[in-house]
């Protein structure tokens, strides 16, 4: 019998990758060249203007020598990119529930803690009422905050958090209902989708704002906020819906047919079967739809809440700060793009972990 | 054969069953009677509505026309009839359809724990029961991906065999295994039927025919065409296309 033999080597040389990846014929040279020299004019010039020549400390426009870009612009408005208009003496109540929910999130990352089914019941219940308490205030001789106070990061992630729980079990449900037997959860899913996904988010959101306390009784009104929050969760809960369907139709029939033959019931086939591998099959689609809603909140502008990049247009506007466009925007795309590449990379961990070694 | 193991009691009973896929005909009045404890080998060339009728038998597919009983129970569209039905009809299918994102162990407790609601522990040890008979107890913590074809199709069958059922269905359950792992699925299977199991079984391994079944049913065009016992059916087939098929798959 043979011995087992390792197989040859793949690590090559490091001058033979480049001439593989890099010059491999004439066509890979001249763009390499190009791609090389485009590189070498710009990004040192990007690099000097960002971080060498840039103004890092200061309290005014003074401070800026214009030579690179002019970071006090931030510092000096740091609290109200993150804070909005909440009144400064109150910003405790602000950092208290981001520690409390970060405190409450650490466990969830131990493998070996138990409890973890309670948690979860507990941020998703138990920790929003809290949070409602922190920031409007009003009881416990908490000062009242109102909602039009509230802007900047916190803004964003208060609406970011709540659309993107909300969604997705809304998503999942009306996702069944479409391809239910019943004609009309079928016709009220169909029409629901197609309604949300065929108008723009804008118009739901004006709609939301304007024409739906047209409808609503004498005296009863509705938060703003809570307006704003219901519209953009609709939206994407219609575009979750169809990512989920898709993962639906994925599931092969005799899943199904197993789980009848066993005699679970609808919703236990649904549950323990058809939907934690449909989801799983689908968390880019899902990742995808979260990351959507969270740098769609930036449009609530409109509806006249100043969440990050809305703050953000505002103090541009100041005629103190005036001509800091781009540090502003760089400013805003950089947490934007924090929070949108860290849902990102949780998601390809979470897909790793649920690898089960099937397909 | 000694038939001391079949009961009086019929516990599957087909009226005249007919069922139509649009306008195609697959069962042309189906009758049938099983006893208790009766294993019964189906057989017949492919579309022959073989699988289509035992799949009608736990209401995978509902039949139009006819009368379906199981246990005294007739098979309507009242969920309640299907629900009592399924938790007593176990059925094994030509590709296992375990379920991927649960180990072996969960894969054969769910059924018991959600429908018939025992608890964890006990759910788990009739679990670990059956999968030593099935003889893959060391397994159980697996994810079915993680076994070969032979293997997966024991779990399938002792995820069924949890439910504790009084009839189990198979529908061509070594068609989609390899050689090697058939005589492994097979010998689970006659062990199964030497226990006094009410079975059904969907197959064309006619060794496994010749020595467990009491009957052998030959259907072709949606018809019983012939019922024997397995010596006569082999030995001295009656009609023309039983003669014709199983030249066919006895050729080799």
């Amino acid at each position: 019998m043979l011995e087992p033999v390792y197989s040859p080597a793949f690590k090559k040389h490091p001058l033979q990758w480049i001439q593989i990846n890099l010059f491999y014929d004439w066509f890979s040279s001249v763009m390499t060249l190009l791609v090389g020299y485009l590189l070498v004019s710009f990004l040192p010039a990007l690099i000097d203007w960002i971080f060498i020549s840039a103004d890092w400390f200061g309290s005014s426009r003074e401070d800026c020598s214009g030579e690179g870009a002019c970071w006090v612009f931030i510092g000096a408005r740091f609290d109200q990119f993150i804070y909005g208009f909440y009144p400064p003496e109150e910003y405790w109540r602000v950092n208290l529930a981001t520690v409390l929910l970060i405190a409450l999130m650490v466990p969830l990352f131990f493998e070996n803690f138990t409890k973890k089914a309670w948690l979860i019941a507990f941020l998703l219940i138990g920790y929003p009422v809290i949070a409602k308490i922190l920031f409007a205030g009003g009881v416990f001789g908490l000062e009242q905050v109102d909602t039009e106070q509230w802007g900047g990061l916190m803004l964003t992630l208060i609406i970011a958090t709540v659309g993107i729980i909300a969604s997705l079990p809304i998503g999942i449900l009306v996702a069944l209902g479409r391809r239910s037997e019943m004609p009309i959860i079928r016709w009220l899913c169909v029409s629901f989708i197609e309604v949300m996904r065929g108008v723009p988010l804008i118009t739901i959101l004006f709609m939301a704002s304007v024409m739906l306390p047209l409808f609503m009784p004498e005296g009863v009104s509705f938060d703003k906020l809570m307006r704003a929050m219901i519209g953009i969760t609709l939206f994407q809960a219609a575009y979750m819906a169809e990512v989920i369907r898709g993962g639906l139709q994925a599931i092969p029939k005799g899943q199904y047919e197993a789980a009848d033959s066993l005699g679970l019931n609808y919703f236990q086939k649904m549950g323990f079967i058809i939907l934690p591998q449909a989801l799983k099959l689908v968390i880019p689609g899902i990742v995808n739809t979260f990351i959507a809603l969270f740098k769609d909140t930036s449009l609530i502008l409109i509806i006249g809440l100043f969440e990050l990049s809305g703050i953000m247009k505002a103090a541009l506007n100041d005629p103190d700060w005036l001509g800091f466009a781009i540090e502003g925007y760089l400013f805003a795309a950089l947490i934007y793009w924090i929070f949108c590449f860290g849902m990102s990379r949780y998601s390809m961990r979470v897909e790793a972990k649920l690898n089960t070694g099937h397909r | 054969m000694n038939q001391s193991h079949i009961k009086e009691e019929i516990v599957i009973e087909l009226n005249n069953v007919n069922k139509w896929y649009g306008d195609f005909h697959v069962l042309k009045d189906i009758n049938l009677k099983v006893k208790s404890g009766e294993r019964i080998v189906i057989c017949g060339p492919s579309g022959s509505g073989k699988s289509t009728m035992i799949r009608c038998l736990n209401r995978l597919e509902a039949h139009q026309k006819g009368d379906i009983i199981i246990e005294g129970t007739p098979l309507t569209n009242d969920i309640r009839n299907i629900e009592v039905i399924r938790k007593d009809v176990g059925m094994v299918f030509q590709h296992f359809n375990l379920f991927p994102h649960l180990s072996v162990l969960d894969n054969c407790c769910l059924a018991p724990q959600w429908v018939k609601k025992v608890p964890r522990k006990e759910a788990e040890e009739t679990a670990m029961k059956y999968l030593e008979r099935v003889k893959i107890p060391d397994q159980a913590l697996k994810y079915p991906g993680q076994l070969s074809g032979g293997q997966q199709q024991r779990v399938a069958i002792a995820r069924s065999l949890c439910m504790n059922p009084n009839i189990m269905l198979f529908d061509e359950p070594t068609s989609a295994l390899d050689p090697e792992m058939i005589k492994e699925v097979l010998d689970v299977m006659v062990e199964l039927a030497e226990e006094g199991m009410t079975m059904l079984c969907v197959t064309h391994e006619m060794g496994f025919a010749k020595k467990v079944a009491d009957r052998v049913i030959f259907m072709d065009g949606g018809e019983i065409i012939e019922e024997n016992d397995p010596h006569q059916f082999f030995d001295n087939p009656q009609s023309e296309r039983t003669q014709l098929f199983l030249s066919q798959i006895l050729h080799n």
